[in-house]
């Protein structure tokens, strides 16, 4: 990772310009050229130290509904109810923790209603309750990492 | 939200296009003009339905490989003013206050850390814990021990 890479992860994590020539606008700022900037943010991509460029939008505030669940399941039940989760389309993540209550996935849907519907299916589906942990407050979310 | 700021953000929720004009090459993907799409994106940006432009940087591959879910049963009258303070904290990138579920989950403030490893989470869990004092009651660490999906969130056309 050289300079620019460091410049590009660490300036560039919002305030991307919205203009006719915003790569030209921003390599002007961090001291390099448009294409020189182009090649490293394809290649930040391609290494993926980014996992994406561009903008990052408000899920909640796109319509849709949006929650993070938990579960507590049995370890020797835990890959079926696994994969019961994982086939449903609206599950974005789902992640195995280090606790009682073992597993935890974000699920959005198209409508707000839609989330309730998806949630009972999950319990009815896999004999387990579900612990729907919606958002009451965000205080701030905001990628700060420095390299 | 209409049909072409649906439209812009289908185009858009994978990336950006890395071209010298990449608003111009959205545009013409969407079939209106570069200024329109400008103009909309710019107001996504007001009203917060566009968080930000820019980089998402991977944590694993920054050396942030513990990266663990700290949880706290703060009191309910001190919550919003603690969870600010928290959410300032610049390992701290998600802060959120959601429900407990008693008696099974008495936690109502999440706080995602980011640390090299999990020596360096526990101390800046640490100074959450002495940021919190008295209104905390418990807190724990949850560590992610699999992925058992990552599809992200994305609209479908």
């Amino acid at each position: 990772m050289d300079e620019l890479d460091r410049a590009i992860i660490n300036q560039l994590q919002g305030d991307f310009p919205v203009s006719d020539s915003p790569y030209a606008e921003m390599a002007q700022r961090l001291g390099t050229n448009e294409s020189e900037l182009l090649a490293h943010i394809q290649r930040l991509l391609a290494d993926k130290v980014l996992t994406r460029f561009g903008p990052m939008f408000h899920a909640e505030r796109l319509g849709g509904g949006l929650s993070l669940a938990a579960m507590k399941i049995p370890p020797d039940d835990f890959e079926r109810v696994a994969a019961i989760v994982n086939q449903m389309p609206e599950i974005a993540h789902n992640y195995a923790r280090d606790h009682v209550m073992n597993m935890w996935f974000v699920l959005a849907t198209e409508t707000p209603q839609g989330l309730p519907e998806v949630l009972e299916k999950i319990a009815h589906q896999t004999g387990y309750e579900v612990f729907n942990m919606p958002k009451i407050k965000e205080y701030f979310v905001e990628l700060k990492l420095q390299v | 939200m209409d049909a072409i700021d649906r439209a812009i953000i289908l185009a858009t929720q994978c990336g950006l296009p890395l071209v010298p004009q990449p608003y111009h090459a959205v545009a013409q993907q969407v079939g209106i003009t570069p200024d329109e799409v400008m103009t909309r994106m710019c107001a996504m940006l007001d009203d917060g339905m566009i968080r930000r432009i820019g980089a998402v940087p991977n944590h694993y591959a920054l050396g942030y490989k513990a990266n663990g879910m700290t949880v706290w049963d703060v009191a309910d009258e001190r919550i919003d003013e603690l969870g600010v303070l928290i959410g300032r904290l610049d390992f701290v990138s998600h802060c959120y206050q959601r429900p407990r579920h008693l008696p099974d989950w008495n936690y109502n403030l999440f706080a995602m850390v980011h640390g090299h490893d999990k020596v360096e989470t526990q101390q800046k869990a640490f100074l959450i814990a002495e940021l919190l004092g008295d209104a905390c009651r418990a807190h724990e660490i949850l560590y992610s021990t699999r992925i058992l999906k990552k599809t992200g969130l994305r609209i479908t056309g």
